[in-house]
């Protein structure tokens, strides 16, 4: 309005010649978009909440929590959540016991060990491995994991459907998740605490073990966290190879039944909306939830502090 | 803190008396050096050897089964007869409803987020750390989300393509949105500011500099993406694909199967001395990986014929 009256001669003007209405309306798009990711979250959070509430509404809290007996489409039926959770972490368990070691082991050699060819080579490698899907695992784990290798090299004496298959392939498919986020924070250390530590005259082991690993703790720990988180979510490889039937204990040889699975098991028959086993699947999917959610914070915690303190 | 980890001992102190030799040390301890670095190498190795084993497992269960006749034939109870056809074109519609969704959607985040978004407001920041968490989210609860809000509830689509397709598009989302954001940063500053100055229109210079520079990177993250939406189960299970189903899907409102599940289905399904499914199952994961690998092979490419240094 001011230009209106002063328009006559003056200086130039920069800046926008006329109002783009257009620009705005872009602009506004994008954030619509933007903002689907906000609704996706509250999406997941309304539909877990309400069928929870629902659940709740039949089935005690404390019954839920602390019941030791999971049959729910069961005559009494009962929900007592810890088989699931039991078999959750049994699983998960095994399956840190396998890439923990094996993940940070590869971390290492491919920063502190391997020549830049080698770790261009290897590295992609582990990368089809994560790429593989699931079902694939799946199937490896109840057709040749548990016949070929666990009863046939090894002779153990287990159910074909078992904990123990399920948990160390899962290993495996975990693996590069936690090779690759630790190669990451091993690598962010700075080659001055290394020359130094060599200046004094540590071998490589000891750089590698006593100066790089400990600076790098906090990346290796979220790696490691984020692996877990991993591991309990994954649904498909315990669908198939660990028997879906609830456990509570510590036996790896038994079938063991996760959350994800019975889940995944129970949405598989086509369930009436509002039934009891519909309800179940929404209680069991926000704990689900809610535990991933907690490790996902954790990991982000890790992953900021060591970014804080090299970059 | 961490340099305290160094050793106290100097490593010369092993050796037999004589002229100190820098840097080199006793036989255990390059025995030990050397034993620590077999041992390093074997976590890669044994990784590797248990991806080879897997799939010449695979190929040896499944080439069998592999023929023309595989591909174009319905599934069956019948194990002879049985084939993928029906799966083949339920994925193919699958990730045709998921790659409308993800461009247009995750280009034009990775975009806001980049190029206007000012990260020092609380808005953006929870944008950010919201798709930070959602792609940690596991993929079963993508599924219950699809069950709750597309299958059932307000929009009742019913167990469907559509569905199914927008179910995995949430899903990878946040994969495209990363990939997105990391191509738009590359685009270095300059080019934006020649563009200004010479008079273009924000939007202008992103539609006409920023965007086409970063296609190559953006290109490479959907088909990530889409490799990853293609192998995923668990949430097609919840949301209802079929597991037997003896018909291509004729639209987007059509019921649909899909390879994973059909190759679940085959896994899971007893077998007898009459009809074995296994081989069958191995079969289609033969044409999942076929279809994967010439994904990543697309991108692959893609990446080193458009990739630019600035």
């Amino acid at each position: 309005m001011e230009a209106g009256t002063t328009a006559a001669p003056g200086p130039p003007v920069l800046g926008a010649a006329r109002p783009r209405r257009g620009e705005e309306v872009i602009k506004g798009l994008l954030v619509l978009a933007a903002l689907l990711s906000v609704l996706t979250t509250t999406g997941i959070v309304i539909s877990l909440l309400g069928e929870t509430i629902r659940f709740f509404g039949d089935v005690g809290i404390g019954d839920y929590l602390f019941g030791k007996d999971w049959s729910p489409l069961f005559n009494p039926p009962s929900f007592g959540v810890l088989p699931l959770i039991s078999g959750t972490f049994l699983i998960t368990a095994i399956a840190l016991v396998v890439a923990i070691p094996l993940g940070i082991g590869s971390a290492i050699y491919l920063s502190e060990y391997a020549r830049p060819r080698v770790r261009r080579t290897l590295k992609p490698i582990l990368e089809i491995l994560a790429g593989v899907p699931t079902i694939v695992f799946g199937y490896f784990a109840l057709t040749f994991f548990t016949p070929e290798v666990l009863q046939g090299i090894f002779s153990l004496d287990l159910q074909g459907l078992n904990a123990l298959s399920a948990g160390i392939v899962m290993g495996f498919l975990v693996l590069p998740t936690i090779a690759s986020i630790a190669e990451d924070a091993l690598s962010s250390v700075p080659g001055s605490l290394r020359e130094g530590a060599f200046g004094l005259g540590a071998s490589k082991l000891q750089v590698s073990l006593r100066v790089v690993l400990p600076a790098a703790l906090s990346g290796v720990v979220a790696a490691v966290v984020l692996g877990s988180s991993r591991a309990i979510g994954e649904t498909i490889i315990v669908l198939v190879a660990a028997g879906q039937k609830p456990y509570l204990g510590i036996d790896p040889t038994n079938p063991a039944e996760t959350m994800t699975a019975f889940i995944a098991g129970t949405a598989k028959g086509d369930i009436a909306t509002g039934s009891v086993a519909y309800k179940t699947i929404f209680a069991v999917g926000m704990t689900l939830f809610l535990i991933t959610l907690l490790l996902n914070a954790i990991s982000i915690r890790f992953v900021r502090k060591y970014r804080q303190v090299y970059e | 803190m961490s340099a305290h980890g160094a050793p106290a001992t100097p490593l010369i102190a092993g050796r037999d008396a004589g002229s100190p030799a820098i840097g080199s040390a006793s036989t255990g301890e390059r025995l030990r050096e050397t034993a620590f670095r077999a041992v390093l190498l074997s976590c890669i190795a044994l990784a590797i050897l248990l991806l080879g084993v897997l799939l010449v497992d695979v190929a040896v269960d499944g080439l069998g089964v592999l023929s023309l006749d595989f591909i174009t034939s319905f599934a069956s109870s019948n194990a002879e007869q049985a084939g993928v056809q029906a799966a083949l074109t339920g994925t193919l519609w699958l990730m045709a409803v998921c790659v409308t969704f993800i461009v247009p959607v995750g280009v034009a985040t990775a975009i806001y987020l980049e190029e206007y978004a000012d990260s020092s407001r609380w808005y953006n920041r929870l944008i950010e750390v919201n798709i930070q968490n959602l792609a940690a989210v596991p993929s079963i609860v993508y599924g219950i989300l699809g069950l709750a809000f597309l299958v059932r509830g307000p929009l009742g689509l019913e167990r469907v393509v559509l569905a199914g397709g927008l179910t995995l598009g949430l899903l990878v989302l946040p994969v495209v949105i990363i990939a997105g954001r990391e191509a738009v940063r590359a685009v270095p500053s300059s080019i934006r500011e020649g563009s200004m100055a010479l008079g273009a229109t924000q939007w202008q210079t992103i539609w006409k500099q920023v965007l086409p520079a970063a296609i190559p990177g953006m290109a490479t993250g959907i088909i990530l993406a889409l490799s990853r939406a293609i192998g995923e189960t668990a949430p097609l299970i919840v949301v209802g694909a079929a597991t037997f189903v003896a018909f291509n899907p004729e639209g987007l409102f059509s019921q649909f199967t899909a390879l994973p599940i059909q190759i679940f289905e085959w896994v899971s399904r007893p077998s007898n001395d009459l009809n074995d499914f296994k081989p069958l199952a191995a079969g289609a994961i033969l044409v999942l990986m076929v279809l994967l690998i010439s994904m990543n092979a697309v991108a692959i490419w893609l990446r080193n014929r458009f990739e630019r240094k600035w």
